[in-house]
């Protein structure tokens, strides 16, 4: 049996704020559906576990979602945008308004547990939780023996380094 | 013949605007001719962000009375004298080590500016400050370090390091100047009181550059005049890159 209590007690506490106001949310279906959209950059995170998909509200046939950018540079917000509007109006939706939303600014402890995990399973080291003292380990075999090698990688949000002692360079998500 | 002073607010937005487009627009032209593949990915990243920060301020400004443009007008339909980005911004790339001793200079006073600029009594300034220091801090870690590197590197790297900051030191003063409109506006609470920033910029660059033996230069010149209209002969140059394709194809979209 999963022990929920637990679960949320290891989730960063705005994880767990998110994962609260999501389960109180009265349009579940609404945020099951965004769960499909995917960031374009980190195809394996959607934007509810990437923590950028803040609210959904819907009044009647109209929705509106807000979304709060990774970096202000973030190439992607236009396409996810789109895809929000797609996959919203896929089901009958065709007003669909999306809000950007700049404060409170993103950060990487709004990712939950699982967003953290699934990184990981990418070849990705995840984000440190700011409250958490835990050091940075290769995602290959945990050797905590890490060299950075460039501050930054594909796109802003990583770094790369390098594993020493499988020898590995992977990707770290930095903890902003 | 009455002229309408234009409000405060949206003359202070586009010059937060004007110098991130162009800081931006300057870190890409290294695109494709950085030293190593790491800082062409930091270059171009780090030229991202300066690009995101202009598009933040100038969709504020544009929602503002008085805008004559939309955003993409601020960036493309406006001509040199428009622009009131400082002059440090638009001097030409030079050398990886002339680049970078920019960038410190600038991430040094920018991470206290948007952290102020985070507690505006505008709250759309107020969320522009939040989202880009976060940026601005990671800038400086990286700036700062090839401070270090370059000077504590080899006999050219210092000598390229000094040459940079012997001739950007007179463009620095510039960073500080205020006017009677953004006196007004921190006095409102409204826009950043840069003067009580310059102290400790001063020192974060006087102990950096101390550590790798490199000197200040005595300020025996010193240029100012961008919050004006008034540039270098650089900016049009890159204003001609930058607004190519809106000035050959007026309305142009993707
Ligand atoms: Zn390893």
């Amino acid at each position: 049996m999963v022990n929920t209590a637990r679960m949320l007690s290891l989730e960063t506490p705005l994880a767990a704020e998110r994962l609260r106001q999501r389960s109180d949310s009265s349009h579940p279906e609404l945020w099951a559906l965004l769960d499909q959209v995917m960031d374009p950059e980190i195809p394996a995170l959607s934007i509810w576990q990437l923590g950028i998909l803040q609210d959904v509200q819907c009044d009647g046939s109209v929705v509106e979602v807000t979304l709060t950018p990774t970096y202000s540079g973030c190439l992607a917000m236009h396409e996810i945008s789109v895809f929000v509007q797609k996959s919203l109006a896929a089901m009958g939706f065709a007003e669909v308004n999306v809000v950007t939303r700049l404060n409170p600014p993103w950060t990487t402890d709004a990712m939950t547990r699982e967003a953290r995990a699934r990184l990981r399973e990418e070849g990705i080291a995840p984000p440190t939780p700011s409250s958490a003292d835990e050091p940075l380990c290769c995602p290959r075999c945990d050797a905590t023996a890490v060299t950075r090698i460039s501050a930054f990688s594909g796109t802003a949000c990583r770094a790369m380094y390098r594993c020493s002692h499988c020898h590995e360079v992977f990707d770290h998500f930095k903890a902003i | 013949m009455t002229v309408t002073s234009p409000d405060p607010l949206l003359v202070y937005v586009l010059r937060l605007g004007d110098d991130a487009l162009v800081a931006g627009q300057r870190l890409s032209e290294w695109c494709s001719r950085a030293p190593i593949l790491e800082e062409e990915l930091a270059l171009a990243n780090v030229a991202l962000d300066f690009l995101g920060r202009a598009r933040l301020c100038y969709q504020f400004a544009a929602s503002l009375p008085g805008a004559v443009f939309d955003e993409d007008g601020f960036a493309f339909r406006r001509d040199c004298r428009e622009f009131t980005n400082h002059l440090i911004h638009e001097l030409p790339c030079g050398d990886f080590a002339f680049t970078m001793t920019r960038q410190f200079v600038v991430d040094v006073l920018n991470v206290p500016f948007l952290e102020k600029l985070a507690v505006s009594a505008e709250p759309r300034l107020a969320a522009i400050g939040a989202t880009c220091v976060k940026e601005s801090l990671y800038h400086l870690r990286r700036s700062r370090d090839w401070m270090l590197r370059l000077g504590d590197g080899t006999a050219e790297s210092h000598r390229r390091l000094q040459d940079a900051v012997t001739e950007l030191w007179g463009y620095t003063p510039e960073l500080f100047e205020q006017d009677t409109l953004e006196r007004t506006l921190i006095e409102q609470g409204v826009a950043v009181d840069l003067a009580g920033i310059q102290p400790a910029w001063h020192s974060e660059v006087q102990n950096t550059f101390d550590r790798v033996g490199i000197k200040l230069p005595t300020l025996d010149w010193q240029v100012g005049g961008g919050r004006r209209g008034l540039h270098s002969e650089h900016l049009g140059h890159l204003l001609s890159e930058l607004q190519f394709m809106q000035r050959a194809y007026p309305g142009l979209k993707w």
